[in-house]
């Protein structure tokens, strides 16, 4: 018998047993839909910081001091460990031909006043390419410049949240505001850049770094931010970052290059993990929905004892019999599967309707792995209730009430 | 065609076991029609099914056109009961759900033979027993007689030359069996050998010869 005939006669004693079918169906069904919905929804998060991220700015190296766990984000040994100074930042930008620009961040917190309003902030001692290189835009006034720099001219950029905070509508350019004990003058206003990752970019103050370090009273950098010419280079760049700081850290790699892409491939990874555990626990709803499967074509195989010995009577192989059996539970579970799909597409097209801003993707694979699951399940629990009805002996199934 | 030589066939092991045929001897050639007769619990049906490769002998031996049967496979069992053999029950044993022509056309989904002449095929044995008009209803809509009917041309669908029928009037009223009873007649003139049970002698009486078997034995040949 071929298949396209197991296939004929499995479709004719589901389409005898509609409801039962349908019920059976509806636990693979809601496996299914589990697994595409939560794959989709780690795959659209993953998506989302890729993008958020993107959006502060590419091929972009960060040197922290101290040796980092790769991946783990533990300070090891930090007793030995060197300061990133002014120089490193420097000396970087002028040897290296990778190095585009070496930004020098000096990062504290400081109480921001003006009048009788204040804030506690951010206070970020950055050099005037780190605007650029962060695609920080500038909506009034200007950016600080070299000279500015040099100089330690207490100027700043007010962030839109404390813009917002201290002067409202009112135009900030050109006043004086308290940060700490001094006074620094406001410049420019940041575009608005809004909250990434749950933290607020618009709620700092950036004032040249050469002030930051008078203000903090501090030679230790927070970060050396460095911007690499292209993409190709990052490698080259990398390298040439370890070999000078290493010469000036008396041949000690006491620091730490973190790439912006691997800070998305450690996330994506931790995404990932977190994505196929969720879609782990919801494939066991799928394998309860086989569970169902196996426990009606048990059923079946007990009410259509009958019918087997008659098939075995006019010339059915034991074959036939299980091969018919099986095939029935393979297309419950594989209709149950497509069903799963329908839904799970049609559920990712209702969330995006009504929450805009929850990321779903699906993916093709999880579409398609979610589907071969459900067959595979199909045949997993089949092979049982088909086993017990090809064994019947035909005597015994013929005489069956 | 058919031929037994000290077939016994017993249920259960040990003490326990009941041995149901003592050793049974039957030579039935082709074309021959023969009933068998004899009291209930004597073993007919049992002996039906082992003639029909539905069951296999406990020993002896059975030789079916030449093949010797009770050695044969699973798959080469099925084989026989699918084109050698058509089986006629006393409970017609159609499939409910099914309507006739599918009925009759069960045994050839398990041949080589492509569906439209599988089709034309069980309409032509639908019509061969005069129910082309019931064609498509379901074994509940169709009478007794009529359900018989459809199990016979299901027998006939294949072409065998042997028909085994156990009681196949013993659920039928007197009409409708004569019914059954003539198309058997027809087939036997056509060639086709038939061995079937009955306790009815009137229905026995149509046959070449009539056997009767008692506590798993023949009384005579
Ligand atoms: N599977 C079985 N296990 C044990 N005993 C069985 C089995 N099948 C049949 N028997 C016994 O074998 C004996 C013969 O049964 P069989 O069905 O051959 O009788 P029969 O002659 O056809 O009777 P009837 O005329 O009532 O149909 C009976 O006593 C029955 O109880
Ligand atoms: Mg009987």
């Amino acid at each position: 018998m071929r298949t396209f005939e197991y296939a004929v006669q499995a479709w004719d004693s589901i389409a005898a047993n509609k409801g039962r079918a349908a019920l059976t169906m509806l636990g693979v069904i809601i496996g299914v839909c589990a697994v595409i919905l939560l794959i989709a929804i780690g795959e659209g998060a993953r998506k989302y910081i890729w993008k958020e991220l993107g959006e502060l700015g590419t091929n972009i190296l960060i040197v922290v001091p101290g040796k980092t766990a790769k991946e783990g984000g533990m300070h090891m040994g930090t007793s030995t460990v060197r300061k990133l100074v002014f120089d490193d930042a420097r000396i970087l930008e002028r040897r290296s031909r990778y190095v585009e620009h070496a930004v020098p961040v000096v990062i504290g917190t400081a109480y921001v006043k003006y009048y009788g309003k204040n804030r506690d902030t951010y206070v970020v001692g950055v050099t005037e390419p780190y605007f650029d290189i962060r695609n920080l835009g500038i909506d009034v006034g200007r950016k600080f410049t070299a000279e500015e720099i040099d100089a330690k001219r207490r100027v700043c950029v007010l962030g839109r949240t404390v813009k917002n905070s201290l002067f409202g509508d009112k135009n900030p350019l050109g006043t004086l505001l308290s940060l700490g004990d001094a006074k620094y003058r406001v410049i420019g206003v940041m575009a608005k850049k809004g909250v990434t990752l749950g933290f607020d970019i618009d709620d700092v103050v950036l004032i040249p770094t050469t002030a930051a370090r008078d203000l903090f009273d501090t030679d230790s950098l927070f970060n050396i931010t460095l911007k690499v010419a292209s993409e190709s280079d990052m490698e080259n760049a990398k390298r040439d970052i370890i070999a000078i700081i290493k010469r000036r850290h008396a041949g000690k790699e006491d620091f730490t290059i973190m790439s912006q892409d691997e800070m998305l491939a450690v996330m994506g990874k931790i995404l990932r993990v977190l994505t196929s555990v969720l879609a782990g626990i919801a494939a066991i709803s799928l394998l309860v929905g086989g569970i169902g499967i196996m426990n009606v074509m048990l059923i079946s195989v007990k009410e259509r004892t009958r019918e087997i010995g008659i098939r075995k009577a006019v010339g059915a192989k034991n074959s036939d019999i299980l091969m018919q059996f099986l095939t029935e539970s393979v297309v419950l579970s594989a209709v149950g599967g497509l069903g799963g799909i329908g839904l799970s597409m049609a559920l990712a097209w209702l969330i995006t309707l009504v929450w805009e801003n929850i990321p779903i993707t699906i993916t093709w694979w999880s579409v398609a792995a979610a589907f071969l699951f459900s067959a595979f399940v199909g045949i997993f629990f089949g092979v049982y209730p088909a086993k017990k009805a090809a064994g019947a002996d035909p005597i015994v199934a013929l005489r069956y009430e | 065609m058919v031929v037994l030589k000290g077939v016994k066939k017993s249920y259960g092991t040990g003490d326990g076991a009941l041995e149901v045929l003592k050793g049974i001897d039957l030579d039935v050639k082709a074309g021959q029609y023969i009933a068998i007769m004899g009291p209930s619990g004597s073993g007919k049906s049992t002996l039906l099914h082992i003639i029909g490769c539905l069951d296999r002998p406990t020993s002896g031996t059975y030789h079916l056109g030449g093949l010797d049967v009770s050695q044969a496979a699973m798959d080469e069992l099925a084989e026989i009961r699918n084109g050698k053999i058509g089986f006629v029950f006393q409970q017609f044993n159609l499939i409910a759900r099914m309507p006739a022509w599918k009925n009759v056309e069960l045994p050839l989904i398990y041949t080589a033979m492509p569906p439209p002449e599988r089709k034309a095929l069980a309409t032509s044995m639908l019509r061969r027993v005069g129910l082309s008009h019931r064609y498509a209803h379901r074994p509940n809509e169709l009478s007794g007689g009529e359900q018989q009917r459809v199990a016979i041309a299901r027998a006939l669908v294949n072409s065998p030359r042997l028909i085994l029928a156990d009681e196949p009037t013993g659920n039928l009223d007197s009409r409708s069996g004569a019914d059954v009873i003539s198309l058997f007649d027809e087939l036997n003139a056509e060639g086709i050998t038939i061995i079937l049970i009955t306790h009815d002698t009137g229905v026995a009486e149509k046959a070449h010869s009539i056997v009767t078997i008692r506590d798993g034995v023949f009384l005579r040949s």
